[in-house]
């Protein structure tokens, strides 16, 4: 019983937590830090340029909606960016695959297999009117609760845009 | 009251040693090499029509080492749920030249392949159905 074998078990047990922490954080659900306010007023509603990274929201991202990829109207989904996979977005669904989606200049058909999303705050949120519709295959999860600041605890509820999308 | 307690503890310790097995396994295959059946004739004669079991490393993708030429395994940008076997033409920023379809006409058409995207295309390049057709692909890895 000397330092090598304590040393070894306080590595195996920290493999045993990071092994199991990746997987549940993969398949079921993870905390993340939303950063930006693309999102205002669903996250980070004070729109104070130093927003320094204690100050941001943290939610509640749900996993198991990529076993199936059935979203809804409405839902926040947290997917990587279509220029930069590395990035990761935060935005609403307006569109499903195969609805017509009006923007301010023309009428866009969301192909099958991609999204349209839209930022809560259309003046300031880089979203499908710049990039286009996103492949499903980018989602990376919803977000359905927020958990940081104590005060904005509860749920995220859908949101649907009024009369800008027509489904077939 | 003592034998529930032992029940437990053996219980837990053998839930500890699946929960730990299937962490491994799930890290191992998301993050290090995995196997799959790959079948179809969009990569004749380099994979077989009736199905090939192919590894899929997933370390060069993080490392930003995939090149052209590379076979990847893709999803499919019709339908998240499906995975292509393609094989990488053009990376970001390359031009690309190809035909619609080989067998009708001998136009072509050009584009340069945008930021973060990769074009892909099968090697049986008459039954394929890959970027000439949905696009340049995202860089998703599986």
């Amino acid at each position: 019983m000397g330092t090598p074998s304590v040393l070894w078990n306080v590595a195996k047990k920290c493999f045993t937590v990071g092994v199991i922490t990746l997987t549940v954080s993969d398949l079921f659900a993870s905390i993340v830090p939303v950063r930006g306010a693309s999102m205002s007023p669903t996250f980070n509603p004070k729109t104070n340029s130093l927003l320094d990274s204690l100050s941001d929201d943290r939610v509640l991202v749900e996993k198991l909606c990529l076993r199936n990829y059935k979203f809804s109207h409405g839902d926040v989904i947290v997917f990587s960016s279509p220029n930069n996979h590395k990035e990761k977005h935060v935005k609403r669904i307006v569109g499903l695959p195969g609805d017509w989606v009006g923007t301010i200049y023309d009428v866009v058909h969301v192909p099958e297999g991609h999204c349209w999303v839209e930022g809560d705050n259309s003046a300031s949120s880089l979203d499908s009117r710049s990039f286009g519709p996103v492949p499903l295959g980018l989602v990376k999860g919803r977000i359905t609760h927020i958990l940081w600041p104590p005060q904005r605890v509860g749920s995220v509820d859908r949101k649907i845009p009024q009369n800008r999308v027509s489904s077939s | 009251m003592r034998q529930w307690k032992i029940i437990a503890k053996e219980a837990m310790a053998r839930a500890s040693i699946i929960a730990k097995f299937f962490g491994v396994l799930h890290v191992t295959n998301t993050y290090v090499l995995s196997s799959n059946h790959v079948m179809g004739p969009s990569m004749l004669p380099t994979l077989s029509i009736t199905g090939d079991v192919v590894l899929v490393e997933r370390v060069s993708h993080r490392l930003g080492k995939l090149g052209s030429g590379d076979l990847v395994l893709v999803r499919s940008p019709l339908d998240p749920k499906r995975n292509l076997t393609k094989r990488i033409v053009a990376m970001e920023g390359d031009k690309v030249t190809f035909s619609l379809d080989p067998t009708r006409s001998h136009s072509s058409r050009s584009l340069v392949v945008p930021k973060g995207h990769v074009w892909i295309q099968g090697d049986n390049l008459y039954v394929s159905r890959d970027s000439r057709h949905f696009g340049p692909s995202s860089l998703w890895a599986y």
